[in-house]
């Protein structure tokens, strides 16, 4: 008994570790960004990847040859390279490690620890064992999984997937199962997963090595079976399932596999020699990884250093101080929004931007009219207590008829062909040659409908609907409404107008749209949020506990919700019925302002585009990136948060007239009304698994799209609305697809904090899990020292001067002219990809 | 025969082909030239193609003819390319061309930055020449050279993403199944040729009451003859029992799966049928049978389609259905109906197939406002245990891929694996001897020997079987696996020259075609062997991406040693046919195995060496599952 007890407690541990190492991308209707190597995160990062690459396989960093290329290019600068050399290995050591870098031949292949003793059923038993039980294992995990695909639903049973699976061969003339052991084992219960290891593994030792290669053979299906185990309700229509009952049924198929084959067969470790690997062993340290680390911080310091060059060119100028606001717009802090901010406040000089996480500081739920459940909109850690209710809708929501199940039947299907086949034709020719918005298109404008009432005052404590508040009280307004003015250092000299400008994104064709949307919103879009910001803002009652808190919103100042919409570049405003008439008549002078800067910002997203002629006049281009978002066959409707590397934290004048070509996130702090630094802790607590988490999951995507990406877009298919995977039989493919990669360089996320080098170590060092991002470096840190404007680099627990090698860089008169004429890239090779990424300028 | 086809339509068959030629010599990188020259080639045939049309319509006549060429003429063998132009090759062509037109555009985009773009382009190219060749052959050889192009360029794009293993596993199975068709279409068309004594094209066929009442003279061998046509044509358009393969195909880019598997290329097997209807139209029992498959089909498919949840293999199996649907209404001779019914099912499944990554964020929503927990309906036991089976059959897609591995190839590998001795130093010195004394015969050839001749023509075909079966399990080096195939094709060669008395020239167009593809491959591989050391075939090397160059050419040498048309061989493997009597049934069988046998061989070679995960390590590979 002692002895089985044993067993079990590892096996639990195990299953824990499985967990833990698995991906953890929930389905694709709720796409939150976080690090692809999270599991790793615990360790400094060069060490957690490649000992992550040691134990799957995966492909951590750029290829040597690929450095070399990029050196040989000068996108890796030799003075950076000299410099990292001899910070990591000593001035003296510089030649003989540069050319080590530059020219010596290694041994590049990894020869990594999983699938290595499953191998082994081809080496002594000549029979692949996953072929034989993949496709029909796949096909039972997606049948039992699936959301609304197959039109007879897997026969369910509420104990779970293994008791569904059971219930099934009970009532069955049929059987999943070739032979009768397997079935006998199922349906007597008797099937703990100790006792198939011990039938097909045989020694104990060796269980987790087992276990290890079997379930990564498959990460994509395992990884989706662990985390909807661990957040039932990521699926609308919940499905019990646990690790243990998957592992179950695949250890039965295997013995059913094996008995099929065989009538008598000895367990693996009867042939297999070699003693068992510790799958989760130290990992020794290379010259290549050493090399490939120096590559890395390399690659990475070129361009901060340049960025960093630019930041400070940018601060010896004079700052003009004449302030007059015409009008003031928060954006989100997504690097997408950089670009539309700095058009914005070239069209109209005398308007202020400022940036805060997409959620515009209010968590709750959402309820859309006629909807059965909720949606959260909030960044996904936070669980939200209260909701908001959508009614009044006037638009209903149109049907899509060429996606109706009858289509797929027998009788319903006879009809189909004959009269919506032509149909079909005629839509697929208006498809091509006329692309439009239709119900088959996720269009972030449809997320709210713009004249809908929403509740967003609670009238009574009484009103509560499944435990969740409707509506916030007004001093639940005002803390938020507080919070949020704040942190971004808006307290006073307040405009007439001031836009909450939320943002999402329409694309076509793209099971990977959340990706596109407001991460800060659990990837929807935000216009919900910023709608109930506002109205929060205009709120009298909140305005006076505001101005007893110290904030002074003049009567005259109103607030509107925006929404812009990152892939068409279409921009619409909320309840602009409540603003005075003096207000209206500004609102319009600012649409034009908007549209003007969103012309140039189309215009500047189209150099990337294949499809668009950049030198076309602004509104051609824009009409044509609006196509975009609505064309079924664009794989690249927009391309994301492709090139995201910095995080900017500071007010405006630090970084404003700065050319960052979207790759800054921008979130604004003044650290003027924060000399402790209270609010810097509640400002840089989402950065590390918000920004840092898009960053990393953009990184590994990019430097192996195979393992760690979702590869390419254009085989993919939908697997039980839940994912996407190649072909009938495939893996299920967490992380990014390729269309949505190739122009980011894999460079980690550099945090750039204005305010004291001591705030910011105590801030950062507040909070352990905080600390860990920074302390392990997955995301760096640098802190602008507000007095002398010099950089100090946070590195081994401290924070140290950095000088950038750098002196200013160059001066645009004409930001037009070098879009026009850079090209797009020839392929997307890191080399050639890399080139289409600008140089940091300044605009005067 | 007076309603000829005009001359610019014949070019404009020929004009896919010739744009084929073109892309393949335009750079990698340059998408805009290839999309151009593709979609100005499409828009030329197209050109012409209405042209006819017109010219058809105005002529009042039902059909046009037209022969292009002769390609081989002699009393004993006859091959010729021969156009045919009709309602059902109108409207066939009609539906391509517009699908294939509307899908290059969009593939201009979707495909952009793929590293695989020309590929594609090129492949969609010959597809399209292929469905040229197909929709207006004239007779049997012409629809069998289309027929194999079709086959070859399916091949490619489910192998498109050829550094992944499923792909290409599953283009190698989808290409075996395929070959198996293949080889009943020769074999139909062979017997043909025993019926008639004379290469009949499809005006005679349609027209000819003598030829019609040869058929009723040999009610048993036209019998026959309509159950290889009827394999073939359901092979090609996935009926029971050989739907499996479908679902599998979906590998390719999209686009390349909407006018494949779920429109044009899946269609082709009814156009078969509508074809040779005449042939068979009035023996009733093929026409039940034909109703049967397409019944059972139906019913069985749609099952299947109920319970799939990914959204491209219900497309599969909803498009399977409704062309069992079709094969009844072919049987009842609603050849219209039919055709209506094509057109129809084809748009329907391309446009279903193109919005299907929609389908998440369509479906979702609509589960957001429109869900309702599904409600276990109460059924008394027995009704329930029914519906279970029936749901479980279906998610096993009612073993039909088990089932056709059981039958079909299971015993090959088999066989096979227990052959290895072939590959002795003693046994290659016994073939070559044994070999040695088959050239002597052939060279003393005397009537006299006649019963010696027929036994050594037996034991030449079945030791050319035997061979390429070995090279079918054979793991080991794949220069000696190549060499094994291309001894088994001169066993072939050496076994049909003893049979009958043969011009010596047909053998050479036979040979040469064989021996300079074989030579052309065996160089590929040594140079290969030189450069990667391993070249066993035990795993999938995926050296394609070292060896770009070396990997094409080892494909054309494939393709030339396989007998693919445009390459001698494939008029050598038609004429060694013409040389069996349809009396000399093992000869007949050993001869079909090998021949079905070595393009699948000749393939697993090339998927193995080139194709696959990469097995260095030094860049970012798929894992098998992805």
């Amino acid at each position: 008994m002692k002895h089985s007890n044993l067993t079990h407690n590892k096996l639990e541990a195990i299953l824990h570790d499985l967990h833990h190492y698995l991906p953890s991308q929930t389905p694709l209707k709720d796409f939150i960004h976080h690090n692809s190597l999270h599991a790793f995160q615990d360790m400094k990062f060069y060490e957690g990847i490649f000992k992550a690459a040691k134990i799957f396989g995966y492909q951590v960093t750029l290829q040597l040859n690929d450095y070399r290329e990029l050196y040989k290019i000068g996108r890796i600068k030799e003075t950076i390279l000299d410099r990292t050399i001899i910070e990591k290995k000593g001035k003296e050591n510089r030649l003989p490690w540069k050319n080590k870098l530059i020219n010596e031949a290694y041994n590049e292949n990894n020869d990594f620890r999983i699938g290595y003793l499953r191998a082994n059923w081809k080496k002594y038993y000549q029979i692949d064992l996953d072929t034989l039980v993949h496709p029909l294992l796949f096909r039972i995990i997606c049948s039992y999984l699936d959301q609304g695909i197959s039109i007879q639903a897997f026969p369910g049973h509420p104990d779970g997937f293994l008791a569904s699976v059971k219930e099934l061969e009970i009532n069955s003339f049929s059987s999943f199962f070739k032979t009768k052991r397997a079935k006998q084992l199922l349906l007597s219960g008797d099937h703990s997963i100790e006792s198939l290891l011990k039938i097909i593994v045989g020694k104990e030792d060796y269980f987790e090595q087992y276990l290890f290669d079997q379930q990564f053979s498959h990460r994509g299906w395992s990884g989706i079976v662990a985390t909807i185990e661990r957040m039932p309700h990521t699926l609308l229509d919940t499905k019990p399932i646990t690790l243990e009952d998957w592992i179950t049924l695949e250890l039965l198929m295997e013995i059913d596999a094996l008995d099929n084959k065989f009538t008598e067969w000895k367990p693996l470790t009867h042939f297999v020699q070699e003693p068992p690997v510790d799958m989760l062993d130290d990992v020794e340290n290379t010259e290549l990884q050493e090399v490939f680390k120096i590559w890395q911080d390399a690659f990475e310091w070129s361009y901060y250093d340049e960025a960093l060059a630019g930041i400070q060119a940018l601060n010896n100028k004079p700052e003009n101080q004449d302030k007059k606001n015409s009008f003031q717009a928060v954006f989100c802090i997504d690097e997408r929004e950089c670009s539309l901010r700095r058009h914005i406040e070239s069209v109209e000089p005398d308007c202020e931007t400022y940036g805060t996480p997409g959620f515009f500081g209010v968590e709750f739920f959402f309820k859309p009219e006629d909807a059965k459940f909720y949606e959260k909109l909030c960044p996904a850690p936070v669980t939200p207590k209260y909701l908001i209710i959508e009614s009044d809708v006037k638009e209903k929501r149109k049907h899509e008829l060429l996606y109706a199940n009858h289509s797929h039947t027998l009788i319903g299907g006879y009809l189909y062909t004959f009269v919506l086949g032509f149909w079909a034709a005629v839509r697929l020719i208006e498809n091509i040659f006329r692309p439009k918005m239709s119900p088959a298109i996720s269009n972030a404008f449809a997320h709210m409908q713009k004249d809908s009432t929403l509740t967003i005052e609670n009238k009574s404590p009484n009103d509560i609907e499944n435990g969740l508040q409707i509506g916030f009280t007004i001093t639940e307004m005002a803390d938020r409404v507080e919070g949020v003015l704040r942190t971004i250092g808006l307290t006073q000299n307040f405009a007439p107008m001031v836009y909450m400008v939320a943002h999402g994104s329409s694309s076509a064709n793209n099971p990977h749209h959340g990706a596109h949307d407001c991460g800060a919103c659990s990837g929807r879009p935000g216009s919900v949020n910023a709608r109930v910001l506002s109205f929060m803002a205009n709120h009298e009652k909140v305005r006076l506990v505001l101005k007893d808190r110290g904030i002074d919103i003049p009567v005259t100042t109103q607030f509107v919700g925006g929404l812009h919409d990152t892939a068409s570049d279409e921009i619409d405003f909320y309840d602009v019925n409540v603003l005075s008439y003096d207000n209206y008549a500004l609102h319009l002078e600012n649409i034009q302002h908007f549209d003007m800067a969103l012309n140039y910002n189309a215009k500047e997203r189209s150099r990337r585009f294949a499809s668009i002629d950049t030198f076309k006049n602004l509104t051609d281009v824009r009409e044509a990136i609006r196509i975009r978002s609505v064309s079924l066959f664009e794989p690249r409707p927009e391309l994301g948060h492709g090139t995201n590397s910095l995080c900017i934290i500071g007010r405006r004048s630090l970084t404003k007239g700065l050319f960052l070509d979207r790759r800054a996130f921008m979130n604004s702090y003044d650290y003027t009304s924060d000399p402790e630094g209270n609010l810097l802790a509640a400002v840089l607590r989402p950065i590390g698994p918000v920004c840092g988490g898009i960053n990393l999951e953009y990184y590994f995507s990019r430097v192996d799209n195979y393992k760690l990406g979702a590869g390419t877009k254009l085989p993919h298919n939908v697997m039980g609305l839940i994912g996407v995977a190649n072909s009938s039989d495939g893996d299920l493919r967490p992380g990014l697809p390729l269309q949505m990669i190739e122009v980011h360089d894999p460079i980690r996320l550099l945090v750039i904090v204005e305010h004291y080098p001591d705030v910011v170590l105590k801030t950062i060092q507040s909070q352990a899990d905080m600390y860990e991002w920074y302390n392990n470096e997955w995301v760096h840190i640098l802190a602008v020292h507000p007095d002398d404007k010099q950089f100090y680099f946070f590195r081994n627990g401290k924070f140290e001067l950095y000088r950038t090698f750098l002196k200013g860089v160059d001066y645009l008169n004409n930001l037009e002219d070098v879009l026009e004429i850079s090209k797009e890239m020839e392929t997307n090779y890191i080399v050639d990809a890399t080139k289409e990424n600008l140089p940091v300028y300044i605009i005067k | 025969m007076n309603a000829l086809m005009p001359k610019y339509f014949i070019l404009s068959i020929l004009i896919p082909f010739l744009g084929f030629l073109i892309t393949l010599f335009l750079p990698r990188k340059n998408e805009k030239l290839l999309y151009g020259v593709t979609i100005s080639t499409i828009a030329l045939h197209t050109l012409g193609f209405f042209a006819c049309i017109g010219y058809w319509l105005m002529s009042n006549e039902k059909a046009l003819y037209h022969q292009l060429v002769q390609l081989y003429n002699s009393p004993t063998f006859e091959f010729s390319i021969d156009f045919y132009f009709d309602k059902i090759s109108v409207v066939y062509m009609l539906v391509s061309s517009f699908l294939i037109s509307l899908v290059c555009i969009f593939s201009k985009y979707y495909l952009h930055r793929d590293p695989g773009f020309k590929r594609f382009f090129n492949t969609l190219l010959l597809f399209y020449f292929s469905l040229n060749l197909v929709s207006f052959s004239g007779n049997f050889e012409t629809i069998l050279v289309g027929w194999e192009i079709l086959g070859i360029t399916s091949f490619l794009l489910i192998g498109f993403y050829r550094d992944r293993f499923l792909p290409v596993k599953n283009a190698l199975k989808v290409i075996s199944i395929y070959r198996l068709g293949d080889i009943c279409l020769l074999l139909g068309i062979w017997l043909c040729h025993h019926l008639w004594h004379e290469n009949v094209n499809f005006y005679q066929l349609a027209n000819s009451a003598e030829l019609k009442a040869e058929i009723y003279d040999h009610v048993s061998l036209a019998f026959i003859i309509s159950i290889l046509f009827i394999i073939t044509a359901s092979i090609k358009s996935a009926q029971v029992p050989f739907s499996s393969w479908l679902p599998r195909a979906m590998e390719g880019p999209t686009t390349s799966s909407a006018i494949f598997y779920g429109s044009l290329s899946v269609h082709i097997g009814v156009f078969l049928l509508l074809r040779t209807a005449p042939f068979w139209h009035n023996l009733p029992i093929v026409n039940v049978i034909i109703g049967a498959i397409g019944l059972t089909t139906s019913l069985i498919a749609s099952r299947i389609a109920n319970v799939q949840s990914t959204v491209k293999t219900q497309i599969a199996y909803s498009s399977i259905t409704q062309i069992g649907i079709i094969f009844i209404e072919v049987a009842l001779g609603l050849e219209t109906i039919a055709l209506i019914h094509f057109a129809g099912n084809a748009f329907l499944r391309t446009y279903q197939l193109l919005v299907s990554p929609s389908v998440l964020s369509y479906l979702v929503h609509e589960q957001f406002f429109n869900y309702e927990p599904t409600q276990q309906k109460p059924l008394s036991s027995g009704w329930k245990k029914i519906q279970n089976t029936l749901y479980i059959l279906s998610i096993k897609e009612w073993n039909f891929d088990t089932i056709q591995g059981a039958i079909l190839w299971m015993p090959m590998k088999w066989l096979g694996s227990r052959l290895s001795f072939l590959t002795h130093p003693v046994a290659f010195g016994a073939l070559t001897l044994l070999y040695a004394i088959g050239l002597y015969l052939v060279g003393v050839n005397n009537a006299e020997n006649q019963s010696i001749h027929h036994a050594f023509t037996l034991i030449y075909s079945f030791l050319g079987m035997l061979l390429i079966t070995r090279s079918f399990a054979e793991r080991g080096d794949a220069r000696s696996v190549w060499l094994l195939i291309t001894a088994s094709q001169l066993f072939i060669a050496l076994s049909i020259s003893l049979n009958e008395q043969i011009e010596l020239g047909q053998i050479m167009i036979f040979l040469t075609g064989i021996l300079g593809s074989s030579m052309l491959g065996l160089y590929c591989l040594f140079r290969l062997k030189k450069y990667e050391g391993n070249i066993d075939l035990n795993s999938f090397h995926g050296h394609i991406y070292e060896n770009r160059r070396l990997g094409f050419f080892f494909l054309l040498a494939s393709l030339g040693l396989v007998g693919f048309p445009l390459s001698p061989t494939f008029l050598g493997i038609d004429m060694l046919f013409s040389h069996i009597h349809p009396q000399q049934f093992w000869l007949t069988l050993f001869t079909s195995i090998g021949f079905i046998f070595i393009e699948i061989s000749v393939l697993r070679v090339y998927a193995r060496l080139f194709l696959g995960p990469h097995i260095k390590t030094y860049h970012e590979i798929a894992y098998r599952t992805s």
